[in-house]
């Protein structure tokens, strides 16, 4: 694809012009990520995300390689050698921090890229694929990051372990045998552990294979903006390099600098105390909890606390934590606006702000808190406006709510002649 | 479809999670839950200064030799230090002839099998030897002390008021909650999840430990010098981890700058 | 900057253009800079840990070996090989001139000074690593006495040192001291 203006690669000496004709591979990056990929001009900082998650990957994949040069995954030993990096590999203890916090950042990157997503509904036609592969990213994230904290056999992954394929014991008939297999046994040990161990090594890999998909759908329609109205013009656009290499280098410097001051200062301060005692299978931890990045899906799967008619409160739990990632695949067919951005849909901002955001931060403290009132509560009636908000409210709002005027276009938006064009047309949007 | 569908998938689970609600608001107005002792008189660990403490902090080398000592005397006949060696012990300042004499005396000696004759036996400990584990038959299951300062919120605040927090049963605790008497063999400790434990007061009286640089062996001390050196255990490349922190840390802040500069710079002829 | 702009003839327009390019240059030779610094710690991970280090000497009881005997120790997760000579082995080895052979070196040179009957070298052929026989009991010890390597078929002599095959060194002394009569010290 791209837009007519697009400027060609053009091999500068005679080495890249030889290339060019065997293998095109300088002119496809110079498509994706330089001169040639032509983006708009408004993106704001919150369209960082997308390069800082793939940084992220190649960080995790980086250091995670690493890591299993030194790491044994045998339930015996795996705590041992997670220590053994710790203290007697050469800058073993930086690259196990690197990881572990790299897990954290790469998921607070996720959230604010998936957020910025809502918000602007970047799900919307013709960006659906982009979306839906980006859901699957997402899972994939998931399965991996839950697979990893197994590894160093502490408490908390050996329970969380057990729980989470307890989830799958939850589906009726099949459900028991399921988890015996996913374990290998009848509870973690060897085979689970050496299972996730090979997973969690192939999947960043399967992720890296999805993401590269992901630019590739990204790359038909090009990148959404805030104002949420397409590119007409040459005028709208500015070519990625060096435009936005140069925002996403400072951009990654900021992340950078917080990353590090987490890494290097407060590297367990994201973590659970209890994974540095040893699994042990005879002994649950008095408050066990997942890491933080799945609070609000932990929350949720809490919610359900009694039997719903003939389906009991495990399954309803375990089908509305899935469902609730799931109901994403939908979002692009449940919101029918005709507008995209958040800016220019006063009713939907309301609800994005007043209604969804607080319901992420208190099911996200539900999640990390015991399972007392009143937060069981809380997560319930949190849980009801979650799924509310995606399947009801969204579908009502885009039919009733009426938007406020869009600019012509998006150098009008950025050279600031939409203010006095709107109030002209709305004097009320004031 | 997914307009029909999506607000039938919505309200079967807003149903169900006011069922859920409700009979959980019922249950807690007709049952509310009972308090129970450790809820209230479980206490967080006290506040306590480390060196080590906050991002300039650095461990005190004299005082983690202390609080070796005290390991050494005081905890290790029931508490293994499994993942410490003893070559390990150089970073509290100790020179290369004095680990190798540490190893040596030791009281718990290093097990070997003679994979040929089948037999066991023991021998004495060399440098590069982990501490060995010891076991301990009696009530109770003293954990290794190794990575214990990471393994409770605010570790090494916790071992300290651990140590210090012996006490007798509160009367207030006793009448509240009666049948929360300590067990006999148990000793009574608010800094304790459980209230109760099996371990009694290691550190009973002032000098039980001689220190051999002055410094007088009160309780208190030797409770903060243990817990400092338990800190160090759990944590041994503190130091050189935020040592390196602020040499990447000052590297970021300088590119970052530059990075908000040139990226200025590239834009300037857009807004 | 006006006062840099008088003391710099250049055009005004020029002399910001220059401080432009400098600033991304700077800022992408940071990028360079730093990424080059984070490969310090990915290659040193791979360097040996400080428990493998920690057990780079050994210390051995060497009183049970008598003469004509050797054993196999365990020196850094290799075999060493530590034989007691005797006065015949000694003498076969003096007799060889030693500027004739492929590594030149006397059995004066492979031991200590008044333990020339202790012979301790690696247990790893010079060619390409394996463990020559010879120090087993019952073993093949070559052409000349010593150590045979049956991989390649390298011959070592009573000094261990390479006679015939394709090996190009004589088997290694390592660093070693003696800590009394009984126990040598390896590292």
């Amino acid at each position: 694809m791209s837009f007519p203006w697009a400027k060609e690669y053009k091999p500068a000496i005679g080495l890249t012009q030889w290339l060019d004709e065997k293998l095109p591979l300088p002119r496809f990056v110079y498509n994706a990520v330089g001169a040639g990929y032509p983006v708009p001009r408004n993106l704001n900082y919150m369209w960082n995300f997308g390069v800082l998650a793939g940084f992220c990957l190649m960080l995790q994949i980086i250091t995670g390689v690493i890591l299993a040069m030194h790491y044994a995954p045998n339930a015996l030993v795996a705590f041992d050698s997670t220590e053994h990096i710790m203290r007697d590999v050469n800058w073993g203890w930086m690259m196990r921090y690197a990881h572990a916090n790299g897990a954290s950042a790469f998921f607070v990157v996720v959230y604010l890229h998936i957020f910025r997503g809502f918000f602007y509904s970047s799900y919307k036609a013709p960006r659906e694929m982009i979306w839906l592969l980006g859901v699957v990213i997402f899972l994939l994230m998931m399965a991996t990051a839950f697979m990893g904290y197994v590894l160093p056999w502490g408490q908390m992954s050996f329970w969380g372990a057990k729980v989470i394929t307890g989830l799958f014991g939850a589906i009726p008939v099949v459900g028991e045998p399921l988890q015996i297999w996913l374990l290998g046994g009848f509870a973690p040990d060897n085979a689970a552990l050496n299972r996730f161990f090979s997973l969690h090594f192939l999947l960043p890999f399967v992720i890296a294979g999805v993401i590269i998909l992901h630019i590739w759908a990204l790359h038909i329609p090009g990148s959404s903006n805030p104002t949420g109205v397409e590119v007409k013009a040459e005028s709208d656009t500015v070519p990625f390099h060096p435009y936005y290499t140069a925002k996403d280098g400072f951009g990654l410097g900021v992340f950078l600098l917080i990353y590090c001051a987490i890494l290097f200062f407060a590297p367990n301060a994201l973590g659970h105390p209890d994974n540095y005692i040893p699994a042990n299978p005879l002994s649950t931890p008095a408050h066990i909890v997942p890491e933080w990045y799945f609070w609000p899906f932990y929350a949720i799967l809490r919610a359900f606390t009694y039997d719903f008619f003939f389906i009991p409160a495990k399954l309803m739990g375990v089908l509305a934590m899935f469902g609730s990632i799931l109901v994403w695949f939908f979002l692009p067919w449940l919101d029918t606006s005709p507008v995209r951005s958040g800016h220019y849909r006063p009713l939907f901002r309301k609800f994005f702000w007043f209604g969804l955001i607080p319901t992420m931060a208190i099911l996200f403290y539900c999640g990390g808190a015991p399972a007392e009132e009143p937060f069981v509560m809380l997560s319930q009636l949190a849980s009801l406006y979650y799924f509310a908000h995606f399947l009801i409210i969204l579908p009502l709002v885009s039919s009733i709510e009426k938007p406020e005027p869009l600019p012509f276009s998006i150098t009008e938006a950025v050279l600031g002649k939409d203010e006095s064009a709107v109030l002209n047309a709305n004097p009320t949007a004031a | 479809m997914v307009r029909l569908f999506g607000p039938l998938v919505g309200l079967f689970f807003a149903v169900a999670l006011l069922w859920s609600f409700g009979n959980g608001a019922y249950s807690a107005i007709t049952e509310p839950a009972a308090p129970t002792a450790e809820h209230e008189f479980h206490l967080h660990p006290k506040d306590v200064k480390f060196a080590s403490d906050g991002v300039f902090g650095k461990y005190d080398k004299q005082q983690l030799q202390r609080g070796f000592q005290v390991y050494k005397e005081v905890c290790a006949t029931c508490h293994s230090l499994k993942h410490v060696a003893f070559r390990d012990l150089a970073d509290l300042g100790y020179s290369e002839g004095e680990v190798k004499a540490i190893a040596k005396q030791w009281g718990t000696k290093q097990p070997t099998f003679d994979p040929k004759s089948g037999e066991r036996a023991e021998r004495d400990n060399i440098a590069s030897d982990y501490i060995p584990t010891v076991y301990y038959a009696g009530q109770g299951v003293p954990p290794d002390l190794s990575l214990i300062a990471k393994a409770r919120h605010n570790g090494g605040a916790y071992v300290y008021s651990l140590l210090t927090g012996y006490q007798e049963q509160p009367a207030e605790l006793l009448k509240k909650f009666p049948d929360s008497k300590t067990p006999d063999g148990l000793y009574y400790n608010p800094y304790f999840a459980n209230l109760n434990l099996a371990m009694p007061a290691p550190i009973a009286s002032d000098d039980q430990v001689a220190y051999s640089d002055g410094t007088k062996a009160t309780v208190d001390q030797m409770s903060q010098d243990v817990s400092a050196f338990l800190m160090w255990t759990a944590e041994p490349k503190a130091d050189k981890r935020k040592q390196t922190g602020w040499a990447v840390l000052g590297f970021l802040l300088a590119a970052t700058v530059l990075a908000y500069l040139a990226k200025k710079n590239v834009w300037a002829d857009k807004h | 900057m006006a006062e840099q702009a008088s003391i710099d003839t250049s055009a005004e327009a020029g002399e910001g253009v220059r401080r432009r390019d400098f600033i991304n240059i700077a800022a992408v030779s940071f990028a360079g800079v730093g990424g080059a610094a984070v490969l310090f710690p990915l290659v040193s991970q791979m360097a040996p840990s400080a428990d493998v280090l920690a057990q780079s000497s050994t210390e051995i009881d060497i009183s049970a070996i008598t003469p004509g005997q050797a054993i196999k120790a365990i020196f850094r997760k290799q075999p060493v090989f530590i034989r007691n000579l005797t006065p015949a082995e000694i003498a076969s080895a003096d007799k060889v001139d030693a500027s004739s052979l492929r590594d030149p070196q006397t059995l004066e040179e492979r031991t200590k000074e008044g333990k020339t009957n202790w012979l301790i070298t690696m247990g790893v052929c010079t060619h390409l690593g394996c463990v020559p026989l010879g120090a087993g009991e019952g073993e093949v010890k070559g052409e000349f006495g010593g150590y045979f390597c049956p991989c390649h078929g390298s011959h070592y002599d009573t000094a261990a040192r390479i006679r015939k095959g394709p090996a190009p060194k004589n088997l290694e002394v390592p660093e070693y001291s003696f800590i009394s009569d009984a126990v040598v010290k390896i590292g």
